[in-house]
């Protein structure tokens, strides 16, 4: 692994996010409406939009896969789907520690969230899939056709506050947005933006790494031996 | 067929079907059906189909609308479809405290139903704010809303 991947990406993405956040918690001024509240801003709205970055590069690699198999891009989008559900979740939950003192719930079932809550659930469902097919090869193309499917919430989720009613505001722009807290809001996008490159190139090689000890070695697996061997266990007993 | 001609046929099938659902969703017009919130003149003009089922009403509150009365804990309060002068407007009686940001101009959906005496009563108050954040203005002070509530808090009371 290289050095820079290893050390460099997440002292800089670090840097880059407690700079972000210090501006967005001491150097920006408050909402004039939600006071501190409003700061959560800087937590909430990084997240989402990497989780979105995440789940584009799964689509992506979903469909270069099918045009032209290879493990690394199997690998790079078994990381991907769940580096983007860690982040999505995590967005959320910061969603609703937020809604609860601005609308008043933690939870409604509008557009946006419940869009937001169908995404979460297609890609656990596709990590899920991806647990249960034995055969790399069918895994990563049945996984394929689930990822491109699955896709299609993607830009239902960016839309649903502009397409249909909902308690969610749509979003928002630099012009609706004091510079200060623009200015704050992109530093803070852009450590959560590094610190994903960095979860995702880890997960990527560890994923690649089991891609291939698969390929190489299929009795290998302590999977296919417990498989087999927990099988004629039963039998016997 | 070779697997990769077959791979490459499972995508574009896959992004048929991710096409057709997405452009559905879009320009299908699902949204006349699943709306998330009626406005008041939406409602009124309904008929018989807005009592008595759980709904929901979004609108703003009407200016100089808000009544609380701190001994029985009950708020009335005026949706009105938008912020001008005689807008079409539902009363509504909520009985749970309201969210910090609950002012006059504010947005809101309440969740509740509606009875043939015109009132809405209400079992959740939910807020919307916009998509705009602002620092204070000079001599601001944001938690003043808060204040504001107090003070007709008070004022229910006297």
């Amino acid at each position: 692994m290289g050095k820079f991947i290893k050390w460099g990406l997440p002292a800089l993405a670090l840097v880059v996010l407690a700079a972000g956040w210090w501006l967005g918690l001491a150097w920006a001024p408050p909402d004039r409406e939600m006071g501190d509240v409003q700061r959560i801003m800087y937590v909430h709205v990084p997240l989402q939009w990497v989780a979105m970055v995440a789940m584009a590069i799964n689509f992506v690699v979903a469909i270069s896969y099918l045009m032209k198999a290879s493990w690394k891009l199997d690998a790079a989008a078994e990381a991907s789907a769940e580096i983007g559900l860690v982040l999505g979740t995590a967005g959320m939950i910061t969603g609703a520690i937020w809604g609860r003192p601005t609308w008043g719930v933690y939870w409604s079932w509008d557009p946006r969230l419940t869009s937001q809550a169908i995404m979460l659930v297609t890609y656990t469902g596709y990590l899920v899939l991806r647990r249960f097919v034995e055969d790399p090869e069918k895994r990563a193309t049945w996984s394929s056709v689930v990822a491109i499917i699955g896709a299609i919430n993607l830009p239902i989720v960016w839309f649903s506050v502009r397409w249909w009613r909902s308690l969610h505001q749509v979003q928002s722009t630099p012009k609706t947005v004091d510079p200060e807290m623009t200015l704050a809001l992109r530093v803070s996008a852009f450590g959560m933006l590094f610190l994903t490159i960095w979860f995702l190139m880890l997960r990527y090689r560890q994923a690649l790494a089991e891609r291939q000890a698969e390929v190489a070695l299929p009795d290998a697996l302590p999977s296919d031996l417990a498989a087999a061997g927990g099988a004629n266990s039963t039998r016997v007993a | 067929m070779s697997p990769v001609a077959r791979n490459r046929l499972i995508a574009l099938g896959a992004l048929l079907v991710a096409g057709a659902g997405l452009g559905f969703v879009a320009f299908g017009n699902i949204g006349e059906n699943l709306v998330y919130y009626w406005s008041p003149s939406e409602m009124l003009g309904q008929g018989d189909k807005a009592y008595s089922a759980t709904i929901r009403l979004g609108g703003v509150v009407e200016a100089g609308s808000i009544q609380w009365n701190a001994e029985h804990t009950t708020l009335q309060f005026r949706v009105a479809d938008d912020v001008k002068e005689g807008a079409p407007s539902v009363l509504v009686r909520a009985t749970e405290t309201p969210p910090q940001m609950f002012r006059d101009k504010i947005g809101v959906v309440v969740e509740g139903t509606y009875d043939k005496s015109g009132v809405f009563s209400s079992n959740r108050l939910m807020v919307n704010h916009s998509n705009e954040y602002r620092a204070p203005k000079e001599g601001e002070d944001p938690r003043q809303w808060q204040e504001t509530l107090s003070d007709a808090t008070a004022m229910g009371a006297k």
